[in-house]
């Protein structure tokens, strides 16, 4: 196939992009979209131009790194799919394809269509844990968990950390990312011990990193490749609420 | 030759009280010691993540970098099928010796039995330690932890999360490193890529590190630096592995006198997808565990197999009487759960035969239609449904497997666009793991004092082969519950050395070093891509050093990797500059380091005139094809000093003793 590209191209975090027009001819429908970017930058670099930076590792659809807005969707079109795990085949001959950074102002720019997704870590770090040091744990069986709760905490586990929610957001905010990690460890008996003070210092840290708030748009589960549920945000502000009555600090 | 010999400082006694003996009587250091401490940890996978988060616990001051944007993304994510640990909750005679044997037999009796055997004896406290993280592993109605069993044992030992314990497992480590971040024990360098090991007074004191965003060299001082860097499987071009993974870090270590140990021992995966075309980056893993259901075959008449390639026919136009099941056929013990290495040379030999089913000739298949019957019927009778119909068997069986493994086959139909539930599923071997790495003794340093390697970078618990779900185990012993307290043995007698002063002059010799490189790279201007080099390294080694080997073939891949090392300095085109986010520069540096490496795996390959698990030389095989181990004249770990790319490096010996198994050969019969 032959495909027309519009990508953003931006040289550093401080200088001002723009979209560059490239067209790409013998695309093969079982190319992964990522493989068709690298023959792209396999061209550039034969015509001895800067290839486009983007970011990606496993190429199947678990470590989080991808991202792109592809024709103004984080992830492209496919539901519950990461633009790894994106095939050519979900594309038509002749079409043009727009590709743009994620948009939020909580994650900057750094190069082309990469972009500095830290504050997503901070989340995590502000209280997305048990706080447990090695060796200090008793025998794995000791605490029974019922099936169906520790499979619904998996369902939040799997959150890959992407950062789509944010970009296909209008408000830039990270409610469902920081949902899930509260879902998760909240909905466990290991967790439970901690759950107040880990809300409030996540939404806390949340709220420090400029992400947008929610205003029940639900975008984001809409965008999320995981398949997160909004239902894990309507279980954080439950456990928000709850801890903000009940105790007076977090840190 | 006696100065050639390695010593592993195995501790004397007992092998099942050994490690308890020996971590009792190891040096400590003192709490308010351990505050002047510096350590750097390299790498946040399963190894790196937990050894970091552990050694801040301690109370050390620990540096920790990776080339990722964040922690999270380490390769280890990536894992699907399970972790293995001998906590017998299943009472089907597992035990700590059992896992420990298994493990010795899995590795064809290459690998070290103290090292084996601590791992076994750790292992269940990996399990607990998770659970407590809240890493959410499989469970069974009654609340309590389910297992499966994997490839090459006959026990249910294997914890697992879904298709995703990498996951699970990496984000239980990710979320103590957090902790530790946010209490100030860790400084965290994310898109940071040590390109460079400074040695100072014959200990390693610090590394340089790139910082990716702006391209500075940074000195970094410490008093111990810990590797956790993972394998080098990329150096095949395709496996897999994630894109990013490299062997810089331990090259490096080894252009500082690091040996480098057992590297033509590397695996391959017998259950992946069967590559598609030239353009292809990485190959896609389909977890063992499907081996558990899933029968492999291939036609047994060459025409159907043809019919097949041709689309003509699809499997299920093959009666079940042209069906050769070959595992089951060859090893009628294990059948479809021999070990990865057996299983991966089964299938080639059917596609060398001629029967293959993809294209390109390289692709059997594995199918679950009769794991579906099964699990149906069961499903039925469980339901009181008498006399279902066939379609209802069907519909309930497909339940089961995609409660068991959904995410594998959507993740399967994503790739190929087939139905994994109506067709087999095409799978053939690719490059995996790799078992060789940085040699270290039993406390887990390296040659070179105070560098240490923890994960799958090091060469030490797997032998020759190594076993489903022992990888993640052994990255989390090393780091959790090994490396913590072995790093004491060389700390404590550091006490009193300074914070180390990164303006010494063997800081900015390696800074200096590091510079030039890069300089030399980008003063070529010729006219062919990193990437591009990359691929045909890959080519060279997966043909003569990937599944079988021949001197022939490896002496040709030698003359062959030094052709393309001198076409890479030659004519390397490296877009961009030095001072910026350049992923082309980091390509080209990662590619340099697999060049020199692929030329060392070849030289063992050819050293090591024998077979043994991954490492299969076809003059060394018995007249039924199966791989000949000499174990008089071969039990031993190489590993290699290098001596710069225009030399031959060297090989020193670790002989291997073996006082509490009997060195059989290996057979799934
Ligand atoms: C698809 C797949 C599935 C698997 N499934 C299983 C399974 O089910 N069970 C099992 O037991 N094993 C499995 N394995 C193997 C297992 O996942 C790995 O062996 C293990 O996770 C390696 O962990 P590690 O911590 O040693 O290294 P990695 O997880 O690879 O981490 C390496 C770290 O080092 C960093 N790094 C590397 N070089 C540098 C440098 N120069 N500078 C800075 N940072 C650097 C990286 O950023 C990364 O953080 C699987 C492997 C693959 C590929
Ligand atoms: S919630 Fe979904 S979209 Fe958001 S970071 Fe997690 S996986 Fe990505
Ligand atoms: S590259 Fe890992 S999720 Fe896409």
């Amino acid at each position: 196939m032959k495909l027309t590209l519009k990508i953003w191209r931006q040289p550093s975090q401080n200088v001002k992009g723009k979209f560059e027009t490239y067209s790409l001819d013998n695309v093969s429908e079982h190319m992964s979209f990522l493989e068709m970017l690298d023959v792209l930058n396999e061209k550039l670099s034969f015509e001895q131009k800067v290839p486009i930076a983007f970011e990606h590792d496993c190429r199947e659809g678990i470590c989080g790194t991808c991202s792109l807005v592809i024709n103004g969707q984080p992830h492209g079109p496919l539901q519950g799919t990461t633009t790894c795990q994106l095939h050519m085949r979900n594309f038509k001959d002749g079409e043009t394809i727009v590709i743009e950074p994620y948009r939020a102002s909580a994650f900057p720019v750094l190069k082309d269509l990469s972009v500095d997704r830290g504050a997503l870590d901070r989340i995590i770090q502000a209280g997305g844990f048990i706080s447990v040091s090695t060796g200090q744990a008793q025998d794995a069986n000791a605490i029974p968990i019922e099936k169906d709760v520790a499979s619904h905490a998996f369902d939040a586990a799997t959150c890959i950390g992407c950062g789509a929610c944010v970009a296909a957001c209008p408000n830039s905010s990270a409610m469902l990312f920081t949902s899930a990690k509260v879902a998760h460890l909240a909905l466990l008996p290991q967790g439970k011990v901690e759950a107040q003070k880990r809300v409030l210092n996540m939404v806390r840290q949340m709220d420090l990193e400029n992400f947008g708030n929610c205003s029940n748009i639900t975008a984001c589960e809409a965008e999320c490749p995981k398949g997160i549920s909004v239902s894990n945000i309507a279980l954080m502000n439950r456990e928000f609420l709850s801890a903000s009555f009940s105790s007076n600090d977090a840190n | 030759m006696d100065n050639l010999n390695l010593n592993g400082n195995v501790p004397s006694g007992d092998l099942s009280d050994k490690w308890t003996k020996y971590r009792s009587t190891l040096p400590l250091v003192a709490p308010n010691n351990k505050l002047k401490i510096e350590i750097i940890v390299v790498g946040t996978g399963l190894a790196g993540a937990s050894a970091a988060a552990t050694l801040g616990e301690l109370g050390y001051l620990v540096k920790c970098y990776t080339f990722h944007d964040s922690p999270r993304r380490a390769h280890s994510i990536a894992a699907q099928g399970g972790i293995n640990a001998a906590k017998n909750y299943r009472n089907d005679g597992d035990s700590v010796f059992r896992l420990f044997y298994d493990t010795i037999k899995g590795g064809d009796y290459r690998s070290r039995e103290a090292n084996v055997y601590r791992l076994a004896e750790v292992s269940t406290s990996i399990i607990d330690q998770a659970v407590a993280q809240g890493v959410p592993f499989a469970r069974e109605y009654g609340g309590l932890l389910d297992n499966r069993s994997f490839g090459g044992v006959q026990v249910s030992r294997t914890f697992y999360a879904r298709g995703q314990t990498g996951q699970q497992l990496l984000l239980g480590a990710y979320q103590s490193l957090s902790r530790q971040i946010a209490l100030g024990n860790v400084k965290m360098f994310t898109r940071h890529e040590m390109i460079e090991l400074v040695v100072k007074d014959g200990k390693a004191r610090g590394i340089i590190a790139r910082n990716l965003l702006t391209g500075e060299l940074e000195k970094h001082g410490a008093h111990a630096v810990v590797l956790a860097t993972g394998g080098y499987g990329n150096v095949f071009y395709l496996s897999t592995n994630a894109m990013n993974c490299n062997v810089t870090a331990a090259m490096r270590a080894v252009a500082k006198g690091a040996f480098m140990a057992n590297p033509c021992f590397t695996q391959i995966h017998p259950t992946c997808i069967p590559q598609m075309g030239e353009y292809q980056s990485k190959l896609t893993l389909m977890s063992e565990s499907l081996r558990n259901d899933g029968r492999v075959w291939v036609p047994a008449k060459k025409e159907d197999a043809k019919a097949i390639r041709d689309g003509v026919k699809t499997a299920l136009d093959i009666p079940e009487t042209d069906r050769d099941y070959f595992l089951e056929r060859r090893y009628p013990a294990f059948g479809n759960l021999v070990p990865r290495d057996v299983a991966s040379r089964a299938a080639k030999t059917a596609c060398d035969e001629g029967n293959g089913i993809v294209p390109t000739g390289l692709g059997v298949f594995l199918d679950f239609s009769a794991a579906i019957e099964r699990y149906g019927k069961s499903k039925a009778n469980i339901l009181g449904l008498s006399n279902p119909s066939n379609a209802k068997v069907i519909e309930l069986g497909e339940k089961v497997i995609e409660e068991k493994y959904g995410n594998l086959f959507e993740m399967y139909e994503k790739i190929s666009g087939e139905n994994p539930y109506k067709f087999p599923m095409k799978i053939y071997p690719a490059v995996h793991y790799t078992m060789g790495g940085l040699w270290v003794d039993y406390n887990l340093m390296t040659n070179v004092p105070g560098l240490f390697s923890i994960g799958e970078s090091n060469f030490s618990d797997h032998g020759a082969n190594r076993l489903g779900a022992s990888a993640l185990m052994q990255g989390l012993a090393d780091g959790y519950f090994v490396l913590p307290y072995t790093i004491g043995t060389f700390l404590s007698e550091d006490i009193s050395t300074p914070k180390l002063d990164v303006n010494a002059p063997e800081f900015t010799a390696a800074a200096d070093l590091a510079k030039q490189r890069i300089d030399k790279l980008f003063a070529i201007k010729g006219k062919q891509s990193a990437e591009s080099f990359h691929r045909r390294l890959g080519k060279i080694i997966w043909e003569y050093c990937g599944m079988s080997r021949t001197a022939e073939g490896l002496t040709l891949a030698r003359q062959q990797v030094r052709a393309l090392r001198d076409e890479f300095y030659a004519d390397l085109y490296l877009p961009g500059v030095a001072n910026d986010l350049n992923p082309e520069l980091e390509k080209a540096l990662r590619v340099a380091d697999f060049i020199d490496l692929g030329e060392i795996m070849v030289v063992d390959a050819l050293d090591r005139n024998e077979s043994c698990g991954g490492h299969f030389r076809e003059e060394y095989q018995t007249p039924d094809g199966e791989a000949l181990r000499r174990d008089d004249e071969y039990a031993y770990v190489s590993a290699w000093e290098f001596k710069g790319a225009d030399q031959d490096p060297i090989l020193h010996k670790e002989m291997l003793h073996f006082d509490n198994v009997e060195l059989k050969t290996r057979s799934y019969k």
